[in-house]
């Protein structure tokens, strides 16, 4: 069998081809997609790695399709993925949904490209941050990250695996047209040093076994089926061995559970980067490929002498509030921009609060923003 | 009740954890609960390695109250998922029961490509003609001119033959059966799910609540009636004329054929990439 890794140590790579290499670093062994731009050399990539690793690529009908059975597969114990862009994330709400209350983990690559329905296939955008959030109908959550460079594409994959094993939940991993598609080296960290996490598996005899136990990390062990532990799984609101209920009590606690789980993990969930933020008076707070120009911004506006920083979030949700507070509180201006409206940008105003000038800057006409762009916005008042 | 009987119910049933259910006095979802379980038994396959994946309908409820690794899974979707298990873990026998609504209309894209695609696994198609859930609106199978809750005036579309569409597809295996003929519903039931590669069991059953009331057969008896006196066997059909056979439908086995099964196709592919 073949090893996982690209026998070089490093590699010219695009963003998708790096996200399909962290994919399999991570241990994903299950890929179901369907064809579409800017996120098809995901596909492509493991219709020829997975067999090859033992593992198994599927091109399925449709997207819904796609994500109902990388839910199975992990259900089977495999780790699995998915990707797409804006239209197929569209179809495969209904099935994250059913992801999130059965607690599968699983990937789901959203590679976005500008504007509302078919929109502009071949250009970047961040149209669909909030849909990431609240695509699926309920009060769920999710955890949300966003990559900016292709080094990102292969180390943040990793991550959006373990997260998801670790808390059972299905992980969204943005990326953008630009992201996606830009080569660059990347350096790969040698296997050793690739943390990665598995999800915990029941050590009790099947008997004894409750899947969906209220235990104190909120996370109940995940068995997979074929294993001698016999149990439900279904998108109702079930109580903790599975079965349906509408118990008020009983949905009360499976839900505040779901909360939980990410509550006492926010402090490895929610991720940043700084750049330059020690002294800096001013901030820019950025994710995706637009994070690449604001660092760059950041240097030109220092060279300029204002201090300048920058926070880049990869994780967008659950929205890191303390870490933006924090810059919130030491700037006396911030910039969010972004290629949509303001959607983080209303999540950062939410945490501010009043409390410092936050600004934000738009691009919604398919083309990136660049670092001169951010750099005119920075010294807009001086 | 016969001693047999009620020794697979104890046998299988999540019987101390998920009683009463949910159907309605009558349906022939229990049926066909029952020739699945006798099915099961008969091949005497364990309870582990059987994997019991529904959509979302009245059918779709039938998983929880076995004792297998169940799956109530979304509407339509059913299939999806059991793809999904079954390329994960080609060891599970994985069988999926659907309502008509559920595998035809909304899920209806899923059933023709889980038919070509060729994936070992059986799907049970619960026919009974409606909506059972939702309360009677019509579905791909409601018959021309009957009346269901959104069909007050009569209904004028025409309806699908689920195991004709499921031949036509590509499935290795196709049987059509009724909760009246439970022998061989049974006999379908175990050879679809011995069968290697895809099959499809297509199952007419009674709704007589939300599609018989609504069409002069408020009853299950009614219901059973009509289908003793309009199912042919498949053999006694190729003796028959065209006139003969217009107010009737057929039962038994539809296609039978080996093909190659995806997941050893893959295995093959694994070899081909080799390293
Ligand atoms: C996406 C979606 N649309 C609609 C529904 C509502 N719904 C639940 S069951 C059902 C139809 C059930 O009919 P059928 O599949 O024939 O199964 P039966 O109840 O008769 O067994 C519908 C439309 C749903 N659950 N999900």
């Amino acid at each position: 069998m073949a090893t996982v890794m690209p026998k070089k140590k490093r590699s010219l790579l695009q963003g998708n081809e790096a996200i399909a290499l962290g994919a399999l670093a991570a241990g994903c062994r299950f890929f179901a997609g369907y064809p579409i731009t800017p996120a098809s050399e995901i596909s492509e990539v493991l219709s020829a790695r997975m067999p090859r690793v033992g593992g198994t690529f599927i091109q399925m009908e449709d997207e819904i399709a796609s994500m109902g059975a990388i839910i199975g597969a992990s259900i089977a114990g495999i780790k699995s993925m998915t990707a797409t862009s804006g239209p197929g994330f569209s179809l495969m709400q209904e099935n994250i949904g059913y992801a999130c209350i059965t607690e599968t983990p699983c990937v789901v690559v959203n590679v976005m490209r500008g504007g509302g329905s078919t929109g502009l296939p071949t250009c970047p955008g961040q149209g669909d941050v909030m849909q990431a959030r609240w695509g699926t109908h309920g009060d769920n959550p999710i955890i949300v990250l966003a990559v900016s460079t292709v080094t990102d594409c292969f180390d943040i994959t990793v991550r959006a695996f373990n997260l998801s094993e670790k808390y059972r939940i299905p992980v969204v991993l943005l990326s953008d047209e630009v992201v996606s598609h830009t080569r660059e080296t990347v350096i790969f960290p040698s296997p050793q040093d690739i943390e990665i996490v598995d999800r915990v598996t029941p050590s009790v005899p099947p008997e004894w076994y409750v899947p969906y136990e209220n235990n104190s990390t909120g996370i109940p062990d995940m068995a997979a089926f074929g294993e001698g532990y016999r149990y439900h799984v279904t998108g109702l609101v079930h109580d903790e061995r599975g079965f349906p209920t509408q118990h008020p009590e009983e949905v009360k606690t499976f839900t505040n559970r779901l909360f939980r789980k990410l509550t006492q993990g926010l402090h490895e969930i929610q991720i940043i980067k700084t750049f330059m933020m020690n002294d800096a008076d001013v901030a820019v707070i950025a994710y995706g490929s637009v994070a690449r120009s604001a660092q760059r911004a950041v240097v030109d506006a220092r060279s300029k002498g204002t201090k300048a920083g920058l926070l880049q979030l990869i994780t967008l949700f659950p929205f890191p509030e303390r870490l933006v507070d924090k810059v919130l509180k030491q700037c006396i201006r911030v910039l969010v921009p972004e290629m949509n409206m303001g959607q983080i940008y209303r999540e950062v105003q939410r945490v501010n609060q009043g409390k410092t000038d936050v600004k934000k800057y738009n691009r919604i006409d398919g083309q990136f923003i660049t670092p001169d762009e951010i750099l005119g916005e920075l010294l807009l008042e001086e | 009740m016969p001693k047999e009987i009620t020794k697979l119910i104890h046998k299988y049933l999540r019987h101390d954890k998920k009683f009463p259910h949910v159907w309605c006095p009558g349906c022939g979802n229990g049926v066909i609960l029952g020739s699945l379980i006798r099915a099961i038994d008969r091949l005497g396959l364990t309870k582990d390695e059987i994997v019991l994946a529904s959509g979302i309908g009245c059918s779709g409820r039938m998983p929880v109250y076995v004792d297998f690794n169940t799956l109530h899974t979304t509407h339509g979707r059913a299939l999806t998922f059991a793809t999904g298990i079954k390329l994960a873990k080609p060891s599970l026998t994985v069988i999926t029961v659907m309502g008509d609504g559920d595998a035809t209309a909304i899920g209806g894209n899923h059933f023709i490509h889980a038919a070509r695609r060729n994936v070992n696994l059986t799907a049970i198609i619960i026919n009974n003609q409606i909506y059972g859930m939702t309360g009677g609106q019509f579905s791909p199978t409601t018959p021309y001119g009957s009346h269901a809750a959104t069909a007050p005036y009569g209904h004028i579309e025409h309806a699908f033959s689920i195991a004709e569409l499921a031949v036509t597809a590509g499935a290795a295996f196709v049987g059509r059966g009724t909760v009246y003929h439970v022998q061989t519903l049974d006999k379908l039931i175990k050879a679809a799910v011995l069968k290697r590669g895809f099959s499809v069991v297509e199952i007419i059953s009674n709704c007589h609540i939300q599609f018989g009331r609504r069409n002069e057969m408020g009853n299950p008896v009614t219901m059973m009636e009509w289908m003793r006196d309009h199912a042919v066997t498949v053999e006694k059909a190729e003796k028959m004329t065209s006139e003969d056979l217009e107010d009737k439908f057929t039962i038994g086995i539809l296609a039978d054929e080996e093909k190659p099964i995806y997941t050893e196709e893959y295995d093959k592919i694994r070899e081909r990439a080799g390293d």
